[in-house]
C-alpha cells in the first residue's frame, strides 16, 4: 500500500526525464503508472465489498505517536479509483493538450505529485499523515494553477487558492489535534469509533468549526467559493482533474470521513445543509450567468460540491446513498466535460459559448463524449447521473425541512440541466460559426479520456447492480459507520423522486428555452455586485496597509532610536529582577595583592573613561579595543585560554571593521550630541552597567552546579578523544548548536552584503575585480 | 591605506598568520584553539592584507569570493554530520578512524572536518564584510 502511494511521487520525479527521452510517447508511458494503480485498486474491490478493511502502518515520528499509516475502506477505495483512473487519462490528455509546450515536463511532474498527494490524503489513517498530504495537495495545486506564471492573473489565482485552502488547512490541523486529544488516538480508524465521546465533549463546537473551516475552504463552499472559478486560469487538464474529481472533493471526503465521528448532531446538520444548499443555488445561478465554457463548468462544480455537502449534512442513510452516488456520477461527467471543453478550445481556438456552434462534423468523437456526459449531468436515464439524482431526491425528502431542501435541490438541478445542455450540445449543434482556428479533432490523447469517462457514466448506470455492490454500498457503509442496505434502480415506479425528476427536466427545459435573455439579465444584474472575490482583495490590501502603518511607526529608520530602545528594554530586564529579589550575598574576592591586577583594573577604567569622554569617534573605537584587551587579561587571570584567544581576535577585528564603517558612513568625525541627550544616554549606560555588576555579584553567591562540567571533563577524552573540553563541546557534544551558529554567521554576512548595496555584491565576485 | 611599512611587512605577516591559524585550528581538539579561533586569526591575516594592498588584491589572493568560501565551509560542516548516518548514528555524531599504521593518530575524524567547516565559515563571513566595506571607501 505504501508502494501504491509512493508510485506517483517516483513517477513525478522521473517525468521531466521521460519527457525528454520519449518525446511524444511520454504521456502514454507515464499514464501507464496510474493505470496500473487503478488495476491494483480494482482488485481490492471484491475484498472490500466483502467487508474487509486493509491497513498499513509504519512508525514515522514514534516519539509523538505519529505513524505513517494508511487504511482502505469503501470510501477511500472509491476515491482512490477515481484519482488513479481519471488521473491516467489526464496525464495522457495533458501530454496531448500541451503538446510542444516548453514546460510540459514540469507540468507532468506537478500533476503526478498532486496525484500522489491526493492518494495519500484519501488513504491516510493517521491524522498527521492526513494533514501532511492535505497540505501537499494545496501546495501542488498552487503550482498547477500558477503554471502560466508569466501572467499576473494566473499568479493571483494561484496565490488566492493557496491563501484560502492553506488558511483552512491550519484550522483543520487544530481541529484534528483537538479531536485526537479528546478521542485519545491519532488514528482515524480508532478515533471515529469514539463518536459518542467526541460529540458529548465541551470542545465539540470548536472541533466542528475548525474541521468545517478546513473542508469548506478546500471544497469551495460559500463564502469561500470564489477561488475555484479563478483557478480556471490553470491549463484545462488541471481543471479537469483538480477541479472536478479530486482536489475540491477533498473537503467532501473529509466531511464524509468525519461523519461517524462528528456527524449526526443538530449543529452539524444545520450548518452543512444551510451552507451546502446556498452554495448549490449560488453556484448554479452563476454557472448560467457565464458564457465561457470552463467558467460555467467551474461554477457547476461549486454547485455540485454544495449539493454533496448538503446531502452529507442531511445524513440519513438515503441521503448518504445519494451523496455517494452523486459523487461518482459527478466525477465521471465533470471530468469528461472539462476535457471536452479543453478539446473544443484546442481544436477551435475559443471557449466562448456564444461563438461556438456546429462542431459535430469536425469533432465527432468529442461531440459523442460531450453529449453522453451532458446527458448524465442533466440526470436523464439510463445514465448514472439519473440514478444519482433519484437518490438525491430520496435523500432530501428523507431529512429535516424536507420541503425547503427538496425545493432547493429541484431548482438547482434544473439550472444544472440547462447548463449541461448548453455545454454539452450547444457548441456542436446548429449552424457552423466562424472560429479562430478551423475546428479539428485532436489526437487520441484528447478524445480517449472524455469518451471513456462518459461511457463509464453510461455503463455504471446500465450495470447498476455491480456499481451498487462494488462501489456505492461499501462507500456508504464507511460514511455511515455501519453497513447499510443499498438498492439502486433505474426504474422505481411512479413515486415522488420520479415526479421530482420530471419537474426538474420541465423547469430545466424552460430555462434552456429562455437561456439567452436570462444570461444577459443575470450578467447585467450581477455584474457590479460586491462579492467575496473583491473582499479577498480588500482583505489583503488592508493587511498590507496595516503592516505598512505598523512598520512606519516602529521602524523609523533612526539607528540611534533603535539602539536607545534596545538598551532601554535591556535595562528594564536587568533592573526588574534586582527590584524583585534584592541583592544576594556575594562571595567573590578579587585577588588584590598582585601588581598586575591593579594594572589590568587601571587599563579597564582608563579605556572606559576614554570612550565616555572623547569627542572623536576614532578615539572611542580605539579605546573600546583597549577595554576589550583588558577584559582578555581578566580571562587570562582566571584560566580561560580559549576565551582569551577569542576575545583578543574579536576585539582586533571589531576595531578594524568599526574603523572601516566610520570611514564609510557619512557622519561627522566628532560626537555631536547636545548636553541633554548625553546625560540621558549616560544615565542609561550607568543603569545597565551597575545592574549587570550587581547581578553578577549576586550570582557568585549561589553555589555553582558542577555536574555538567564534571560530566564533560570525564567524557571529553574517553568518548570524544579530545582534551580541550571547550572545543570538544563545540564540535562534538554540541555540534548541532555550532552548526546552527555558523549558519547564522553566514546569513549575517549575506545580510551585511545586502546592506552594503548591490555594488558591493557585484564586486564581491572575483570576476569583476579589476 | 598607504603605509610603506605595512605594505612591506604584510606578505610575511599574512603568510605566517595564516599558517598559525591553521596550526591553531588543528591543535584545537587537545590544546586551546579550534575552528572558531583559527578562523578569526585567519580572517585577521587577510584583513591586514586588505588594509595594505586593497580589496581587489585580497580577492585575487583568495581565488574564491569570501561568501562562497563561507558557503563551502557550511557545506563541509553539514556533510561531516551526514557521514554518521551511514554508520547508523544520529546526525553529527563524531566518527573516528584509527589507521592500523598509527592508532595513536587522532586527527582522522569527521569532528576535525566539522571544525574545518567552522573555520571556513568564520574566515569567509568576516572577510566578506571587511572586503565589502573596504570596496566602498
Amino acid at each position: 500500500m505504501l508502494a501504491a502511494v509512493l508510485t506517483p511521487f517516483v513517477l513525478a520525479l522521473a517525468a521531466p526525464a521521460v519527457r525528454r527521452w520519449a518525446g511524444p510517447a511520454a504521456g502514454w508511458l507515464l499514464a501507464a503508472g496510474p493505470a496500473a494503480l487503478t488495476l491494483y485498486f480494482a482488485t481490492l474491490l471484491g475484498p472490500v465489498a466483502a467487508g474487509e478493511a486493509l491497513s498499513f502502518s509504519t512508525p514515522w515520528v514514534p516519539g509523538s505517536g505519529v505513524m505513517l499509516s494508511f487504511y482502505i475502506d469503501g470510501l477511500s477505495l472509491l476515491f482512490a479509483l477515481l484519482i488513479c483512473g481519471i488521473g491516467s487519462f489526464i496525464v495522457a490528455y495533458a501530454a496531448a493538450y500541451l503538446h510542444g509546450h516548453a514546460d510540459l515536463g514540469r507540468f507532468l511532474l506537478f500533476i503526478l505529485l498532486f496525484m500522489g498527494s491526493m492518494l495519500g490524503l484519501v488513504l491516510a489513517d493517521n491524522v498527521i499523515t492526513l494533514f501532511v498530504f492535505w497540505e501537499l495537495t494545496s501546495i501542488t495545486s498552487f503550482l498547477l494553477i500558477g503554471f502560466n506564471h508569466r501572467e499576473a492573473r494566473s499568479r493571483r489565482a494561484a496565490v488566492q487558492a493557496l491563501v484560502v485552502t492553506g488558511g483552512g488547512g491550519l484550522a483543520l490541523l487544530a481541529g484534528l489535534l483537538l479531536m485526537a486529544q479528546v478521542g485519545g488516538s491519532l488514528e482515524l480508524s480508532v478515533l471515529l469509533t469514539q463518536g459518542e465521546l467526541l460529540r458529548a465533549h465541551p470542545a465539540y463546537a470548536a472541533m466542528l468549526t475548525l474541521v468545517l473551516l478546513g473542508a469548506f475552504t478546500k471544497s469551495a463552499q460559500l463564502p469561500f467559493h470564489f477561488w475555484l472559478p479563478n483557478a480556471m486560469e490553470a491549463p484545462t487538464p488541471v481543471s479537469a482533474y483538480l477541479h472536478s474529481a479530486t482536489m475540491v472533493k477533498a473537503g467532501v471526503y473529509l466531511l464524509a470521513r468525519m461523519n461517524p465521528g462528528l456527524g449526526g448532531t443538530e449543529a452539524w446538520q444545520t450548518t452543512l445543509v444551510i451552507f451546502g444548499g446556498l452554495t448549490f443555488l449560488v453556484g448554479a445561478v452563476l454557472a448560467l450567468r457565464n458564457t465561457d465554457l470552463k467558467l460555467m463548468l467551474a461554477q457547476t462544480t461549486v454547485a455540485s460540491l454544495g449539493l454533496l455537502v448538503l446531502l452529507i449534512g442531511v445524513g440519513t442513510e438515503l441521503a448518504l446513498q445519494g451523496a455517494m452516488a452523486y459523487l461518482l456520477a459527478h466525477a465521471l461527467f465533470k471530468g469528461a466535460l472539462f476535457m471536452v471543453a479543453g478539446s473544443i478550445d484546442h481544436g477551435s481556438g475559443t471557449r466562448e459559448l456564444t461563438a461556438l456552434g456546429g462542431l459535430r462534423r469536425a469533432m465527432p468523437l468529442t461531440f459523442a463524449a460531450g453529449a453522453l456526459a451532458a446527458v448524465s449531468m442533466a440526470g436523464l436515464p439510463p445514465l448514472f447521473g439519473f440514478i444519482a439524482k433519484e437518490f438525491v431526491y430520496k435523500g432530501t425528502l428523507d431529512g429535516p425541512a424536507a420541503l425547503a431542501v427538496t425545493a432547493c435541490a429541484v431548482i438547482g438541478n434544473a439550472l444544472m440541466f440547462a447548463v449541461a445542455c448548453l455545454v454539452g450540445f450547444k457548441p456542436f449543434l446548429g449552424a457552423r460559426t466562424a472560429t479562430p482556428h478551423a475546428p479539428h479533432e485532436g489526437g487520441p490523447g484528447l478524445w480517449l479520456g472524455p469518451l471513456v469517462l462518459a461511457t463509464l457514466g453510461l455503463l455504471t448506470g446500465l450495470l447498476f447492480n455491480a456499481t451498487e455492490r462494488l462501489l456505492i454500498a461499501p462507500a456508504v457503509a464507511a460514511v455511515a459507520g455501519a453497513p447499510v442496505p443499498v438498492d439502486l434502480y433505474l426504474w422505481g415506479g411512479f413515486k415522488a423522486p420520479l415526479w421530482l425528476s420530471l419537474a426538474t427536466v420541465a423547469l430545466g427545459a424552460l430555462l434552456l428555452w429562455r437561456a439567452r435573455p436570462l444570461q444577459a439579465a443575470l450578467a447585467r444584474r450581477l455584474g457590479r455586485l460586491w462579492g467575496p472575490d473583491q473582499g479577498y482583495d480588500q482583505f489583503l490590501d488592508g493587511l498590507m496597509g496595516f503592516a505598512r502603518a505598523v512598520s512606519a511607526r516602529v521602524q523609523t529608520g533612526s539607528l540611534r532610536r533603535y539602539l536607545l530602545l534596545g538598551f532601554a528594554v535591556l535595562a528594564l530586564a536587568l533592573v526588574s529582577p534586582l527590584l524583585r529579589h534584592g541583592l544576594g550575598a556575594a562571595s567573590f574576592a578579587m585577588p588584590m595583592g598582585d601588581l598586575y591586577v591593579w594594572g589590568v583594573a587601571l587599563l579597564t577604567v582608563a579605556g572606559g573613561l576614554a570612550i565616555a569622554f572623547t569627542q572623536s569617534r576614532l578615539v572611542a573605537i580605539l579605546a573600546m579595543g583597549v577595554l576589550g584587551l583588558a577584559v582578555a587579561f581578566v580571562f587570562l587571570m582566571f584560566g580561560a585560554p580559549d576565551l582569551v584567544f577569542t576575545q583578543l581576535m574579536v576585539e582586533t577585528l571589531s576595531v578594524v571593521i568599526l574603523a572601516l564603517i566610520i570611514a564609510r558612513v557619512p557622519v561627522s568625525e566628532n560626537d555631536t550630541r547636545g548636553w541633554g541627550r548625553a546625560v540621558g544616554d549616560a544615565t542609561l549606560a550607568i543603569v545597565i552597567g551597575a545592574s549587570i555588576t550587581l547581578i553578577l555579584l549576586a550570582v557568585t553567591g549561589v553555589p555553582l552546579d558542577m555536574s555538567l562540567s564534571e560530566y564533560f571533563a570525564a567524557k571529553s577524552y574517553t568518548e570524544a578523544y579530545g582534551r580541550n573540553i571547550v572545543n570538544v563541546i563545540l564540535v562534538d557534544f554540541r555540534a548541532l548548536d555550532t552548526f546552527g551558529e555558523i549558519a547564522v554567521v553566514l546569513i549575517a554576512a549575506v545580510a551585511v552584503l545586502g546592506l552594503l548595496g548591490p555594488r558591493a555584491e557585484d564586486k564581491a565576485a572575483p570576476e569583476s575585480s579589476s | 591605506m598607504n603605509s610603506i611599512i605595512l605594505r612591506t611587512a604584510s606578505p610575511f605577516l599574512v603568510g605566517l598568520t595564516v599558517l598559525f591559524s591553521i596550526y591553531v585550528l588543528l591543535r584545537g581538539h587537545n590544546e586551546p584553539g579550534g575552528g572558531f579561533i583559527g578562523g578569526l586569526i585567519g580572517a585577521s591575516a587577510f584583513a591586514t592584507y586588505t588594509l595594505a594592498e586593497g580589496a581587489a588584491a585580497t580577492r585575487r589572493a583568495l581565488v574564491l569570493s569570501p561568501i562562497a568560501l563561507a558557503g563551502i565551509g557550511l557545506l563541509i560542516a553539514g556533510a561531516s554530520g551526514l557521514a554518521s548516518l551511514l554508520f547508523g548514528d544520529a546526525f553529527l555524531t563524531g566518527q573516528w578512524w584509527f589507521p592500523a599504521f598509527n592508532p595513536e593518530l587522532k586527527y582522522l575524524s569527521t569532528v576535525v572536518l566539522f571544525d574545518i567547516g567552522v573555520y571556513l565559515v568564520v574566515v569567509g563571513a568576516i572577510l566578506a564584510i571587511i572586503i565589502g566595506l573596504e570596496d566602498e571607501t
